[in-house]
């Protein structure tokens, strides 16, 4: 397993934090995602091994949250709320034109590799919908008016010289 | 006109605030626990009582009360954890206290954790906010250093970590059961109740307290004011103030701290949020979340007024707290209002919610794990032109199955949105459903236009 020194540190002094090993399981898997992207097979053996539990212990986990995904995806991950207050504002026509505007199947990545676009379920800022989550930063009031310059933006952020999204 | 008070909110949005300790400290941050750390535990645990305040998470169950059932005698450590996972739909009050006062709650888990005697405490707070974790952290570091936080903590002889834990997008995991399950590195389960009362047997199934981020931040007024003086705030029933976040169809989205019981819902609507939207009139709202029952405006509630005598009640006239929100039917929850305007297909609305629910239900439970499932296939189905008028009593039914009949409240929140959506708008069910027969009949003139889809607008 190789994971950089940083994140292998991280885990040493988070472990004895707790009171019960196990319980650190979400915190190193996100420290996991977020180095390299997802959580691969070997991913999940080396936490098992970390946490003193059995590999389809972490993998019950892994397959619980939806944060976790077990493949890489786009360089940018894009993340449109769905639920009822976003929905009330524009959320769908939003998606819509984020999909079109990045060339984006929902739920897929884009061909280029750039973009993954997903629905996901309120984020808590409910009071500033629509919302779009793009990694791990949320963008507010992104109503269907302001999609398209909202997508052009990530466009030209975005280049072929950055890693998968590891958010 | 009524006003915000603003207590919790109190330096929210203000120009110039930081999330630095500094800052914190210069509006008078941590002498509250200065002082509290000098009483004995058991009276703090009093004037938490003494202030009847509720907790904030979406039962408003008592906190003193909720304190006072830990189990002492086992002799096993206790813990406290902070509910941070605030992830019911409309809900966005924790969030502003995490993002922009990080330090007014870590004062509130230290005063909290000192009264109940916590060996270790914990902010569970959901996955999505990266960027609230990564202010926690830094503002837990920040008091570490300042002896607030970590070892003998200003020389009481108590000490108390904080650790912050994230989530990983599972609502579930607010559940405070399913939230323990997590944090002991499972899955999200919510575990039966008896005999998994978290403050008996918790996390490692030792004696655990879970309360909300706001519910922790009350506390530490609460030991500032004194019990007492708290409890004068508010109404009887109802102590201390509310943060209302509107979302949907108003002018003026967002959060207004407002006294409980000391403005109506006009209020709210009108002078706090501007109305709805230009040429639109009010139709629906949610309470507090999306999982509380929907109320229907023109619908009148048979109430007894605070004298005693009994009185009626519109949508708009009902006094914001949580015990006027229970006469009419339904329950403030966390605050969190959803607005609908005349614009809104409250099938699609309801549809909206069912997805949710399905999304998130754990899976433990049949009527749960299935119910939600048929609730959203069904609803699903009458949005895209498929609907039958045997679906309107069949949402209900299945609805009536789940409620009571599960391990945790989420199957009431499956249940509420379905059990009250369908006989207060009844009529436009039917229409929609008539409107879509007479179009499949006609399939193949010209088949008059029906809306299709759950896109709201
Ligand atoms: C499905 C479900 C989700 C919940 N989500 C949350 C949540 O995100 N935040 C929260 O504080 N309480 C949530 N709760 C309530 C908790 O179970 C618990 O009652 C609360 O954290 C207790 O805190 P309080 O007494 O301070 O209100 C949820 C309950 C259910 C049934
Ligand atoms: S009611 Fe639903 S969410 Fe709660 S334990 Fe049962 S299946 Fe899981
Ligand atoms: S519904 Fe979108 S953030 Fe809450």
């Amino acid at each position: 397993m190789n994971l950089l020194p940083k994140t292998a540190e991280y885990v040493e002094r988070l472990l004895p934090r707790y009171p019960q090993k196990r319980s650190a399981m979400l915190m190193v898997l996100h420290a996991i995602q977020e180095e390299q992207g997802y959580i691969s097979r070997e991913a999940m053996e080396w936490t098992a091994q970390k946490l003193e539990v059995t590999p389809i212990q972490v993998y019950e986990v892994v397959t619980f949250y939806p944060m976790f995904r077990q493949a890489p995806i786009g360089r940018r991950h894009v993340k449109v709320c769905r639920t009822l207050s976003c929905a009330l504002r524009g959320a769908y026509r939003v998606c819509d034109s984020l999909q079109e505007n990045l060339a984006c199947g929902l739920g897929q990545t884009s061909e280029d590799g750039n973009f993954t676009v997903e629905f996901v379920e309120c984020v808590a800022a409910c009071g500033s919908a629509p919302v779009v989550m793009v990694d791990d930063k949320i963008h507010e009031n992104i109503t269907p008016e302001k999609a398209p310059d909202f997508a052009a933006k990530l466009k030209t952020e975005t280049t072929a010289a950055m890693p998968p999204s590891r958010h | 006109m009524p006003s915000e008070r603003r207590i919790i909110y109190r330096h929210i949005d203000e120009p110039g605030y930081t999330t630095d300790l500094a800052c914190y400290q210069r509006s008078g941050g941590y002498e509250v626990l200065r002082k509290s750390v000098l009483r004995k535990p058991e009276e703090l645990v009093q004037e938490v009582k003494d202030a009847g305040l509720k907790g904030r998470g979406g039962a408003g169950f008592p906190c003193g009360m909720k304190w006072g059932f830990l189990d002492r005698k086992s002799g096993k450590p206790v813990y406290l954890i902070c509910n941070a996972d605030e992830s019911e739909p409309g809900s966005y009050k924790d969030r502003q206290i995490i993002y922009k006062d990080p330090h007014q709650l870590i004062e509130g888990v230290v005063c909290s954790a000192f009264a109940i005697q916590a060996k270790l405490a914990f902010i569970y707070i959901r996955g999505e906010m990266f960027e609230g974790f990564r202010i926690l952290e830094r503002a837990i570091e920040e008091a570490r250093v300042a002896n607030f936080v970590g070892n003998n903590i200003l020389g009481s002889g108590y000490s108390v970590d904080i650790i912050v834990h994230r989530g990983a997008g599972c609502y579930i995991c607010g559940e405070e059961t399913g939230l323990i399950e997590s944090l002991e590195g499972k899955r999200g389960y919510p575990r039966i109740k008896p005999p998994y009362f978290p403050a008996v047997l918790g996390l490692y199934n030792c004696p655990t307290i879970v309360n909300n981020v706001e519910t922790l931040c009350q506390v530490k007024h609460v030991l500032d004011m004194g019990g007492k003086e708290f409890a004068k705030i508010g109404v009887p029933a109802d102590s201390g103030t509310h943060i209302w976040g509107l979302s949907g169809h108003v002018m003026r989205p967002g959060y207004y701290e407002i006294e409980a019981g000391k403005a109506t819902v006009r209020d709210l609507l009108y002078d706090f949020a501007g109305g709805p939207p230009p040429g639109r009139s009010f139709k629906a709202l949610i309470p507090g979340g999306s999982s509380m029952k929907i109320l229907r405006f023109g619908e009148k509630f048979k109430v007894k007024l605070p004298d005693g005598s009994a009185g009626e009640w519109g949508v708009l006239d009902i006094p914001l707290d949580g015990a006027s929100f229970m006469q009419c039917g339904t329950a403030m929850g966390t605050g969190g209002m959803i607005v609908m305007d005349d614009s809104a297909d409250m099938v699609e609305a309801l549809s909206n919610l069912n997805s949710f629910y399905a999304h998130e239900s754990c899976g433990q439970c049949t009527p749960c794990r299935e119910g939600s499932l048929w609730l959203k296939r069904i609803t699903t189905r009458v949005c895209n032109g498929g609907g039958r008028l045997e679906d309107i009593d069949l949402v209900k039914n299945v609805a009536d199955q789940i409620a009571g009949r599960t391990i945790c409240a989420h199957g009431e929140a499956v249940a509420w949105p379905c059990q009250s959506n369908v006989p207060k708008f009844r009529d436009e069910w039917e229409a929609k459903i008539r409107a879509q027969m007479q179009a499949r009949e006609h399939a193949d003139e010209n088949a008059p236009a029906v809306r299709k889809g759950m896109r709201l607008v």
